[in-house]
């Protein structure tokens, strides 16, 4: 074996996942595990990160993100090569709110992809964690998921699952030798929210985003919000009386 | 639709943008039948960059290095790659981009389409010289694979072709070999035009990169800092943490205006004379002195500015020159941004490339209007009768016949443009 730190993406061609790879493969030799749901777009990742850290170790795994069995075996096979430092759980889909209130089928896909899928990939490192009692597993939930809005409830009711889960599993591995992190990303730049930016939102840029993400991760903080202003933007929305709240329009 | 503007801020038009993100899906994306155009980080002032109303290609999604060679230099990426992550990637490995604009924020793809130029234009000629082969897909579904030593004639329309070929979507440049991100520069006040071409032609065979900063407002005939620098191996030594400031707001009239300008020039060149001398410089703050002051194109207040880039041959280029300093001096207008610096003897691999041999003027200036577009014109004339040209990368308002004088090859040029691409320029300059 050799002591490359390992990690593991989950979702690994989401551009803030990819960023966050960036900058963790600028300066240290990894064994980085890039897992996508389809292996051409993954394999575009890779050899990027190839360019940039020729003296990484950087391989792919094309997988299925939604049947409970396969993730197992996935998760499974990742842990069988040797323990993991930092997993970081990518994956999510931004859905139009009126069509999942359309469409129940949309609705489940969205609950689905952003809600439970990334539950179930975290649930199952955490066992082999939990095992070595090393690592740090990084789930990404969001602003979305602190209050919700009729604007995007579904979405954000999935997020707000994510982050009950991690804040059980920070309860769980308190004091033990594994970090779980929560990331909370504000409204950011990647193709994700290419059709905000046509509204005129002003977006994070993912750089900045995937800095934070790697920065939290490297203190090993339990939330992080990403940029930092969101924890305020986001105190006060949280605690805004309905009265007030259900009048606004966001 | 989205408000886009180019670096000038001189308009504010909705466009249609589509982000080309996965390169497998490039062809599907501009084969849509609506007429577009690539833009990558929209660092052209005017534009070319631009298709109001219409559609936009934003690249900066196509951000992937797909291989380097140590050994050779040889670098594979994507069109939408930035030169800031080409020079980061390869200098702490001994090697870097031949040449680079002012600006390290522009996509290779926006840097082959206009076929930018660096300081050491004498040295390497322009960025077109360095790209080995261009992969570019045109909107009719084809695949255009070309270079200096593959279908020469593609290779020669689209480096330097504004966008208008079709859309890059990858690139391979011959990188460099360099000891380290430093120069060693020096700086040389002169006190005239004769003084600065004299640097000029001294500097050209001992000094790779070669610029000045001209004062267009003291009115005494063209004082400046001539600057010059050569990569210089010394070892290791702590590189400069970036501290990036950003201007916060676009202030509600120029910063840059009759009033401020006179003690601005004043004041740089005087910070700047007393700096004269020997120094060792970061490579970042050599090339890109603006690329730490984020959004540095709102000082020019809500109406924008233009940049006026000219080259004019060198046997008539001090008069040129000269002549239009005189006429920025009356017109009162001027400029904090004024560059003056000499093109080596070479020309371009493009068809519409703008370097040639001669002296380049650029100069900034804040949109007055009608009397700003006045000023242009009288320096227009003095361009027209040296035989120069306009850089097409700054370009807002060039007439027409300028444009096509300029460009002697414009014709076998639009042989080679897509149907399918149309830009603002395009349609001002060659009436589609
Ligand atoms: C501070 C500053 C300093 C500068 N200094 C210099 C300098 O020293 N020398 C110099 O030469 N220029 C200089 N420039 C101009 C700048 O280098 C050019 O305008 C450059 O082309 C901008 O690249 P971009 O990625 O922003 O492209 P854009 O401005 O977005 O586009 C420029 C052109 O490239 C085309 N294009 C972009 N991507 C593609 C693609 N993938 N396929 C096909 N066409 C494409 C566009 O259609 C357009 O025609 C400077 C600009 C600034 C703001
Ligand atoms: N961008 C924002 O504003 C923002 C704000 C808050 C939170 N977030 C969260 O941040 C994370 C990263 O998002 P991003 O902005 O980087 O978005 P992105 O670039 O669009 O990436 C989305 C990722 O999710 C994957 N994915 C989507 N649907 C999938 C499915 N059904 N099955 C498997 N994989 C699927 C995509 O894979 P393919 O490449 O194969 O499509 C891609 O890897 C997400 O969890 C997102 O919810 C984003």
């Amino acid at each position: 074996m050799n002591n490359k730190k390992r990690i593991v993406i989950i979702g690994a061609t989401s551009a803030m996942a990819e960023h966050c790879a960036r900058l963790w493969a600028q300066g240290q030799s990894l064994d980085l595990t890039l897992v996508g749901r389809d292996a051409v777009r993954t394999e575009r990742i890779a050899v990027d990160l190839r360019v940039r850290s020729p003296q990484s170790d950087i391989h792919i795994i094309q997988a299925d993100f939604i049947d409970p069995a396969n993730i197992q075996t996935t998760v499974d096979g990742i842990a069988m090569q040797g323990a993991v430092d930092i997993v970081l759980i990518a994956h999510g889909s931004l859905p139009e709110q009126t069509n999942c209130q359309n469409d129940l089928q949309m609705c489940s896909d969205a609950l689905e992809i952003n809600g439970i899928s990334p539950v179930l990939f975290a649930e199952a490192f955490a066992k082999h964690m939990a095992k070595a009692n090393h690592g740090t597993l990084v789930l990404i939930g969001s602003v979305a998921g602190d209050r919700g809005r009729k604007s995007n409830y579904i979405y954000g009711s999935a997020k707000g699952l994510v982050t009950r889960y991690a804040q059980g599993l920070q309860h769980r591995f308190s004091g033990t030798g594994v970090k779980v992190v929560l990331v909370k990303p504000g409204p950011t730049d990647t193709p994700m929210t290419a059709h905000l930016k046509t509204q005129g939102s002003k977006l994070a840029s993912v750089e900045e985003v995937a800095q934070s993400i790697v920065d939290a991760v490297e203190r090993g903080q339990l939330t992080v919000y990403a940029p930092k202003k969101w924890k305020l933007i986001m105190f006060i929305i949280q605690h805004l009386p309905n009265i007030i709240f259900h009048k606004l329009n966001i | 639709m989205r408000i886009v503007s180019s670096w000038g801020r001189l308009n504010a038009h909705p466009h249609h943008v589509i982000g080309l993100n996965d390169p497998t899906k490039v062809k599907s994306l501009v084969s849509g039948g609506h007429s577009g155009v690539a833009h990558g980080m929209g660092r052209s002032y005017g534009d070319v960059c631009l298709n109001p109303n219409g559609v936009l290609w934003f690249t900066t999604g196509l951000d992937h290095f797909i291989s380097f060679d140590d050994n050779t230099g040889r670098l594979v990426c994507e069109a939408g790659v930035l030169l800031r992550d080409i020079q980061r990637l390869a200098i702490p490995r001994g090697w870097i981009l031949p040449v680079t604009p002012g600006t390290q924020l522009v996509t290779v793809g926006g840097a082959i389409a206009n076929d930018v130029h660096g300081k050491n234009h004498h040295f390497l000629g322009s960025f077109g010289d360095h790209v080995q082969r261009i992969k570019l897909i045109r909107t009719d579904g084809e695949t255009i694979e070309c270079g200096p030593q593959l279908q020469l004639n593609w290779f020669a329309a689209t480096v330097g072709g504004l966008g208008l070929t079709g859309v890059i979507v990858e690139a391979e440049i011959q990188l460099r070999r360099i000891a380290g991100p430093w120069l060693d520069t020096e700086t040389v006040p002169y006190a005239n035009l004769d003084e600065f071409f004299r640097l000029a032609d001294d500097s050209e065979s001992g000094w790779e990169h070669t610029v000045s900063w001209i004062d267009c407002v003291s009115g005494n005939g063209g004082r400046g800092l001539f600057m010059r620098g050569n990569p210089t191996d010394i070892g290791q030594r702590m590189e400069p943490k970036s501290r990036k400031l950003a201007m916060p707001i676009v202030p509600p009239v120029s910063l840059v205006n009759r009033l401020s300008l006179r003690p601005f020039n004043a004041a740089y060149y005087n910070l700047k004379k007393s700096k004269k001398g020997r120094a060792i410089a970061h490579y970042e703050s050599f090339f890109y002195p603006l690329d730490n002051l984020l959004e540095w194109n709102r000082m020019y207040g809500p109406k924008g500015f233009f940049q006026y880039q000219s080259v004019v041959p060198r046997e008539v280029g001090q008069d040129a020159v000269q002549a239009m300093l005189k006429e920025i001096a009356r017109s009162g207008d001027g400029s904090f941004l004024a560059v003056l610096k000499t093109f080596g003897n070479r020309h371009p691999v493009g068809m519409m490339s703008f370097p040639q041999p001669g002296v380049t003027l650029a100069l900034d200036f804040p949109n007055n209007g009608e009397r700003t577009l006045k000023l242009f014109e009288s320096m227009d004339a003095i361009v027209r009768e040296a035989g120069g040209r306009i850089y097409l990368a700054k370009d807002a308002r060039m007439p027409r016949d300028l444009f096509e004088v300029g460009y002697p090859r414009l014709n076998e040029f639009l042989k080679y443009r897509d149907p399918g691409i149309s830009s603002g320029l395009s349609r001002r300059l060659m009436g589609g």
